[in-house]
């Protein structure tokens, strides 16, 4: 019997996405992101300690619009992993494990962390005087 | 590392197209997955039309009117047509089922008909089940106790037997197992969902006197850990039970125990 060339059955290829396996794997790549993030902070702090020049570059880099929005994705990235996290600490203590459940916190954790990261850059640019 | 991408030999290639006999005017077209282990060629996706007025609601009663009608070939396992024995198990309109309780009439377009994701394929639509199995095993589903063995039955109280409710119930259809991404990626050591909740049938038995050492089996990075409450495996159970619920109950044991 031919048994050895058996093909592997399709799977990413066919599962249909939906909110449980998108969020989950949203919380993976928000968590690589914020990884490499922090790469950039480290980056921001050596120039800060490198002197007023170097200081001056990173800031205008950092400033720039591709900065921006680099930044802008981060501070999603930011309070997504936050929220979800929080979710799965529910999750790790036996909570909200029912599918209706499940669902009314994806969406939770959706809306508060675009919320989050919207009121973060108003208040950035308009809050600064507060 | 993770392979994302299905090997050479799996991806599916061309495939025939069976149009509908007779003058039906209520057709639904099906794309049925095909692979034979006879033929040196890769799996295909065969195009079915059939007459849903000549046919019952379910996918699995237009799999078998193919099969009677149009094409003998078409292999897939099925026997209780009602949703107890778990063989008819497969992704349907992308997500896993029972062909036997899934209604025709759910799936807008194309009906679109896959064997269970991530698994050696023996035939279309019938996966390789030996590597569960073999992980069913290694749980050891049947009642341990040390204890004498009473004159009668060994007896629950009915709140104990309420803790089964929810776990008894499982066919081991694997449909929650190969829905999860983590069991595909990590299947060959992560029990995945269908033998995790088995094992936490036997854990949750007030009978059963070996809660000890069925969690020392599962205290493993890989076999209970690789589960990152994704819920595919609840979202997806075609009995309506939560995998995702006995595997978190696992993990707080885990900790309690720990003291």
């Amino acid at each position: 019997m031919a048994t050895t060339n058996r093909p592997l059955s399709p799977h990413l290829q066919v599962y249909r996405p939906q909110l449980t396996s998108v969020l989950s794997i949203l919380h993976r790549g928000t968590g690589i992101a914020l990884a490499v993030g922090t790469l950039l902070l480290i980056y921001w702090l050596a120039a800060a300690a490198g002197g007023p020049e170097s200081f001056a570059q990173a800031q205008e880099l950092i400033g720039s619009w591709i900065g921006r929005l680099l930044l802008f994705g981060w501070t999603f990235a930011l309070f997504y992993h936050l929220c979800n996290g929080i979710r799965h600490l529910f999750w790790d203590g036996g909570y909200g494990l029912e599918l209706p459940d499940v669902y009314r916190s994806g969406w939770m954790v959706v809306t508060g962390s675009l919320a989050l990261t919207v009121l973060s850059w108003l208040f950035g640019y308009f809050g600064g005087g507060l | 590392m993770a392979e994302f991408a299905l090997p050479a030999n799996s991806k599916p290639k061309g495939g025939q197209t069976h149009p509908v006999t007779g003058s039906g005017k209520n057709v639904k077209t099906f794309k049925v997955y095909r692979w034979n282990p006879d033929d040196e060629a890769n799996p295909s996706i065969d195009t079915y039309q059939v007459d849903l007025d000549d046919c019952g609601p379910m996918v699995l009663d237009a799999l078998i009117k193919i099969k009677n009608e149009t094409d003998s070939t078409l292999t897939f396992r099925r026997s209780c047509r009602e949703g107890v024995c778990g063989s008819c198990a497969m992704n349907i309109d992308g997500t896993n089922t029972l062909a036997c309780t899934k209604y025709i009439s759910d799936v807008d377009d194309e009906v679109k008909v896959y064997p269970l994701p991530h698994m050696p394929v023996v035939k279309d639509l019938v996966p390789d089940l030996t590597h569960v199995y073999a992980q069913y095993t290694s749980i050891e589903p049947w009642l341990k106790s040390a204890s004498t063995a009473p004159e009668r039955e060994r007896l629950q109280s009915p709140e104990e037997r309420e803790k089964l409710d929810g776990l008894w119930e499982c066919i081991l259809c694997f449909c929650c197992s190969t829905s999860c991404p983590s069991y595909w990626w990590n299947g060959d050591r992560y029990l995945g969902p269908a033998i995790l909740l088995q094992a936490y049938r036997w854990i949750a038995d007030s009978r059963d006197e070996d809660t000890g050492s069925r969690l020392d089996n599962l205290e493993d990075p890989f076999r209970l850990y690789r589960c990152h409450t994704i819920m595919n495996c609840t979202r997806t159970c075609p009995k309506s039970l939560n995998p995702a619920k006995a595997i978190a109950e696992i993990k707080k044991l885990m900790v309690e125990r720990r003291g």
